[in-house]
């Protein structure tokens, strides 16, 4: 019994880890959100936690509508329990959670139609973000390189990295190709940039770069202040952060980690 | 006045509050939740000697307000932004009357900004030209996320919003401080995007439209529409203390700043009591864009007098000695700022 509810607890945390705060793209579960997972027998009850009250309620509700979705999908589980604690609107939420209630029966008279434009809007700002990085990690590792070429770079010409793969799974968010030959300085329609507009486009990307970034770290700070020891759930956000630096590593530095 | 390093500054805090918090102002659960929402900011980004215990932060009142805000002498002027917030407070959380009281008693260290809801229809627009003549107003500060009755947000292009703001262009009410929060309605869009503001800021060019944190949690979108309108601004209230947590990060956001908007169009603001601004003045004079940060010019003296104090100053008409003033930038009024400065080549 006690392996079946390893395995159970298991297959909650990988249905959690599918559910994304699309303000800062990344799970919930390495942000810390996911407070507590009981399991007994074929049902399972998760809380989740915020970094404040007044975080934004349409995004609260998408991840846990998502988070209930992503466990009602899993076979054994019979009855699903999700519920936001905490927040400003977690009575609402909670119960329309609960009634199934969708987001306009959740948010009645303040819904006007859906949040699949607001996940849209993230998801390309999440995949902008990523292109700004691989592209800035490009510029370093060619100091020569003038920022025009950029205009016409494609997947192909990119290193086989972590910023690519990134990259790759953001396009495929928002129905850009994979294949090599694609343009990699893009916008959400897939169209390219004219050579002298590339330098304000990639400043362009980078403030939305620097402001998810900002936003996740501010995030899991306040997460830690308002919850103490929760700093412990959360995995270190791989990019960005202020210790390791990853997108203003001094060329001298990355020539050596790249000859290395 | 600030002075180091034989270099004055003339500082302005253009965003306090003087607020009451304590539960027996709570109208509900909401309440408590908002000031724990600021302070769990103020726990997150002080310094240690700068954190103040939670029961302190619920209320200050005038006297230490004097005290914190005009510490050692530094800040010369401040002005009230005060968010009215009437579904979480029985009294509101700025704190009208004794704010303006004081105001009244040192005119030359305060300025007071009061606000409005445009969801108040006629009787605020009528309300609006009482306060104008009541408060000599030259500003207001408006909160998109204040809850109101069953709506818990407004645009600042909803057309009664527009009403209001013909009143102020009437009534010479030039500074509109904006900021937005979690909650807009209908719900279905981001809260935090600034479009609404672009809207107005097109439609009043006469206005300055001042964006309260800088635009966080949406820098970029701020930075974008910022770019091309001329009578936008920066508020640094809640950028200023990632200066001391975070500084790599704040000084991303002063670079982004200063390359889409310019030195011109920054101001200063402790946004007090969330913090005190002499710790963030002395942190700010002794701050440098990090050499490794390349993409970045470093910041000048220059700009670092004006986002201290000069630009609010300009904006509120406020006295600066002649030795401190300085000229306007020989800048672009949009698009990106000083490029060539910026070494995209090197990033």
């Amino acid at each position: 019994m006690l392996a079946v509810l390893t395995d159970r607890a298991d297959d909650v945390r990988s249905a959690l880890s599918t559910v994304i705060d699309p303000e800062l793209d990344e799970p919930i579960t390495d942000l810390g959100f996911v407070r507590s997972v009981g399991i007994e027998d074929d049902s399972v009850v998760v809380h989740l936690r915020l970094p404040t009250s007044f975080c934004s309620p349409n995004f609260a509700y998408l991840m846990a509508s998502d988070s209930k979705d992503a466990l009602a999908a899993l076979p054994w589980a019979d009855r699903v329990v999700v519920e936001l604690d905490d927040h400003h609107d977690s009575d609402i939420i909670n119960r329309g959670l609960a009634a199934d209630a969708g987001y306009k029966g959740t948010f009645l008279h303040e819904a006007e139609n859906d949040l699949d434009e607001l996940r849209l809007t993230f998801r390309r700002k999440a995949h902008t973000a990523a292109m700004e990085r691989c592209l800035t990690r490009l510029l370093r590792s060619q100091p020569d390189r003038p920022i025009e070429s950029l205009a016409t770079v494609t997947l192909g010409d990119l290193a086989d990295d972590d910023a690519t793969a990134s990259l790759q799974l953001r396009r495929d968010a928002i129905g850009l190709p994979r294949s090599s030959g694609a343009l990699v300085m893009v916008d959400h329609t897939g169209a390219g940039h004219a050579p002298d507009d590339v330098p304000m486009a990639l400043r362009r990307a980078r403030s939305t770069r620097i402001s998810i970034d900002g936003n996740a770290h501010f995030c899991r700070g306040l997460l830690a202040t308002r919850y103490p020891g929760s700093e412990a759930d959360q995995a270190p956000r791989p990019e960005g952060t202020e210790s390791w630096g990853l997108t203003f590593i001094p060329l001298t530095e990355l020539k050596k980690e790249y000859q290395s | 006045m600030y002075t180091k390093d034989g270099e004055s500054y003339f500082i302005v805090d253009a965003h306090i509050a003087l607020w009451d918090a304590r539960p027996e102002n709570q109208k509900n659960i909401h309440g408590k939740q908002f000031i724990d929402c600021f302070y769990d900011y103020h726990a997150n980004l002080s310094p240690e000697a700068e954190k103040w215990s939670y029961e302190e932060y619920l209320y200050q009142g005038g006297e230490r307000l004097m005290r914190d805000v005009f510490q050692d002498d530094i800040v010369d002027h401040a002005i009230f932004q005060p968010a009215h917030l009437g579904e979480f407070y029985d009294t509101g959380f700025g704190q009208t009357e004794e704010a303006w009281a004081l105001t009244q008693a040192n005119p030359e260290k305060l300025t007071y900004n009061h606000n409005f809801d445009p969801r108040n229809g006629e009787a605020g627009l009528e309300q609006l030209y009482i306060d104008a003549e009541r408060f000599d107003l030259k500003g207001v500060k408006l909160y998109t996320a204040e809850w109101h009755g069953d709506s818990r947000g407004y645009k600042l292009s909803d057309p009664w919003a527009y009403r209001y703001f013909e009143a102020c262009r009437e009534l010479g009410i030039t500074n509109i401080h904006v900021h937005k929060g979690p909650t807009i309605r209908p719900l279905d869009r981001d809260a935090f995007d600034v479009a609404d503001i672009d809207h107005a800021a097109t439609d009043f060019t006469d206005l300055n439209f001042v964006v309260e944190h800088v635009g966080l949690p949406r820098l970029e979108d701020f930075c974008w529409i910022a770019t091309q309108e001329p009578n936008v601004h920066g508020g640094l209230a809640v950028a200023m203390p990632f200066i001391h947590t975070r500084p790599r990060y704040f000084a991303q956001i002063i670079g982004e700043l200063l390359y889409w908007i310019g030195e011109d169009r920054i101001q200063f603001s402790s946004d007090y009591a969330l913090w005190t601004p002499k710790w963030l003045v002395e942190a700010f004079v002794d701050f440098q864009i990090p050499e490794d940060m390349t993409e970045y010019a470093p910041i000048t003296l220059e700009q670092k007098k004006k986002i201290l104090g000069l630009n609010a100053a300009k904006m509120y008409d406020l006295d600066v000695p002649a030795e401190l003033q300085l000229p306007a930038a020989d800048e672009t009024e949009t698009g990106p700022r000083e490029p060539a400065a910026a070494d995209m080549a090197s990033v």
